[in-house]
């Protein structure tokens, strides 16, 4: 495949196709939704925080595009079992690390939503609205 | 016997594809060593070298403030600033001139007019204002600032599967409540071109006025306010081959004078005193500030390009392009287009859907072939939300693209369909 086409690899179109963690989590403790208004996307997660302030589990739904959706499904098998402390410090290379591709500008937002969503979900605030 | 037949069929009008790119610098450019395919003029027309010329030619021979200078540079900018009036106004067929105000763009023409006829002047808590759901955000929003305001009713007429505007619903809205009615010519998603004359006659009949988004029918195919009868015009310059930040209002002689300014400032007055101030005639009353001399110019040489191609002619050329689209697009499986199959009743927007994959992915893949289009809500999510879409993807064609651009296309397509196979 073309250099350019980097940004559709296997990985990528594999999270895509067959997202990790998707769907609903009644046992939620915390939820978050936000939307890329560019696009689209949209990205909702759920969290279920134990005892012991670790994330026992996570789902997220969403639609969009295959970089924000992919990330979506990325980010929920980096944080399942993370420690708050260290879901809360993730930053964006984590995530961008991990797509492991070239994006423009405008395809950062999407391949970022998630991790907004995340730091929503687990900021002083969290929109329970969804 | 034959050749009789030949002869019988009317003459294409067809325009010399080649010679008109030979007028665009940008197409001249590659993208990642790609040919440029430019399919994104619904969003932003391209610009030819006459246009380009005309506003740095502004600014390097003649540049001076319009209305206000006394010296000669003052009455060339002027007489070239009106003189673009002019051909705007020959270009929609407007009676005279000063129906026409330029602004910066469509948005800022119908804000006027929400705010200067709607908010400001004549509308009337529980007076009903009509719109569509095919309507861009821009003849929307402003809307709902007269609903916000004054308490006026919004009510829309709905979209049939076809794309087409439900007429026999836009008769039952229509009452003698309804003040305003207020539609696109052409819309900006599914391309379809509203029947604009028989809707204004009818908003005529309850003592309704019509109101016309012709930001996407201004650029492609004849415009005639007085035959469509429209009370207001908005259109962009800059999906006309002219430079951004230029638009057009036009608006009825004696509409005009009762519509408030929206800006109030210089050259928008008569006379200025502390606390009160008269306006200045009709259009210079909407036209508060420094105008956008260059762009207007600039404007005036994108109408004269179009002129002299011929408005007809523009139309019957998208009319091909656009047929042998539908056509191809038609012979892909898992593609879907929207808006009506007729090319009569529509213009050369095509919205299209590819199962499995993302338009945002769409665009992203067909970039990397030098393709540009539109993918999103194209600033119609009322519109979006009645297909039950979250977006599309959109190529619009224009003067410049022929039938090698909808080829490119339609490879890229499959392109795409590979990736997401
Ligand atoms: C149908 C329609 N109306 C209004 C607009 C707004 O034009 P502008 O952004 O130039 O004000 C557009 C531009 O996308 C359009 O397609």
């Amino acid at each position: 495949m073309a250099v350019s086409y980097e940004m559709y690899q296997e990985q990528i179109l594999d999270h895509y196709k067959h997202p990790r963690n998707k769907g609903s989590l009644p046992s939620a403790t915390k939820n978050a939704r936000d939307t890329n208004p560019l696009c689209g996307d949209e990205v909702v997660l759920h969290l279920k925080i134990d005892g012991s302030d670790r994330i026992a589990d996570v789902r997220f739904e969403g639609q969009g595009c295959a970089i924000s959706q992919a990330s979506a499904s990325m980010l929920t098998t980096i944080v399942k079992g993370m420690s708050l402390g260290d879901a809360t410090a993730l930053d964006r290379d984590a995530i961008l690390k991990k797509l492991g591709i070239p994006l423009s500008a405008v395809r950062l937002k999407c391949a970022l939503l998630s991790l907004h969503v995340l730091k929503v979900a687990l900021g002083p605030k969290p929109d329970v609205s969804k | 016997m034959a050749r009789k037949d030949r002869m019988a069929k009317p003459a294409k009008m067809l325009l010399n594809v080649p010679a008109i790119q030979a007028d665009f610098p940008i197409l001249k450019r590659t993208v990642r060593d790609k040919r440029l395919v430019y399919l994104d003029s619904a969003a932003t027309s391209q610009k030819p070298k006459q246009v380009i010329e005309a506003t740095s030619d502004y600014y390097s021979r003649y540049n001076a403030n319009v209305h206000r200078a006394i010296y000669e540079l003052g009455e060339e900018s002027t007489r070239e600033y009106e003189g673009a009036r002019e051909k705007v106004a020959d270009f929609i067929h407007a009676k005279a001139a000063s129906e026409i105000a330029f602004t910066k763009s469509t948005t800022e023409s119908i804000n006027v007019i929400a705010y200067g006829y709607g908010l400001k002047g004549k509308i009337q808590k529980g007076d009903e204002i009509l719109g569509t759901v095919m309507e861009h955000h821009s003849n929307h929003v402003p809307w709902h600032f007269v609903k916000d305001h004054k308490g006026a009713v919004l009510k829309y007429v709905d979209v049939a599967d076809d794309g087409t505007l439900k007429m026999e619903q836009y008769d039952d809205l229509l009452t003698r409540h309804t003040k305003i009615v207020t539609v696109t010519l052409c819309s900006n998603v599914l391309g379809t071109i509203n029947p604009v004359k028989e809707i204004a006659k009818r908003a005529h009949e309850v003592g309704a006025l019509c109101v016309v988004d012709a930001a996407q029918a201004a650029p492609h195919m004849p415009v005639d306010v007085q035959s469509l009868d429209a009370d207001f015009l908005a259109f962009s310059g800059h999906k006309m081959l002219g430079p951004t930040g230029i638009g057009v209002l036009y608006g009825k002689a004696e509409l005009l004078e009762e519509t408030e300014p929206l800006l109030g400032g210089g050259e928008m007055i008569r006379e200025v005193h502390l606390g009160w101030a008269k306006w200045n005639d009709v259009p210079y009353k909407f036209e508060g500030g420094t105008p956008n001399i260059a762009g207007a110019i600039g404007l005036g040489v994108a109408v004269d390009y179009l002129t002299k191609l011929g408005m007809d002619a523009v139309r019957a050329h998208e009319m091909e392009v656009t047929q042998y689209a539908l056509e191809k697009f038609d012979r892909l499986k898992g593609v879907t287009t929207y808006g009506p199959k007729d090319v009569k009743r529509r213009a050369g927007v095509v919205s299209f859907t590819i199962e499995g994959a993302h338009p945002h992915d769409i665009a992203s893949i067909l970039d990397v072939e030098g393709i540009c289009i539109r993918s999103g809500h194209h600033c119609a999510q009322p519109l979006m939300e009645r297909f039950d879409l979250p977006a599309t993807a959109r190529a619009s064609f224009y003067i410049y693209n022929d039938l090698d651009d909808v080829d490119a296309l339609i490879a890229g397509i499959k392109r795409v369909q590979e990736v997401f196979a």
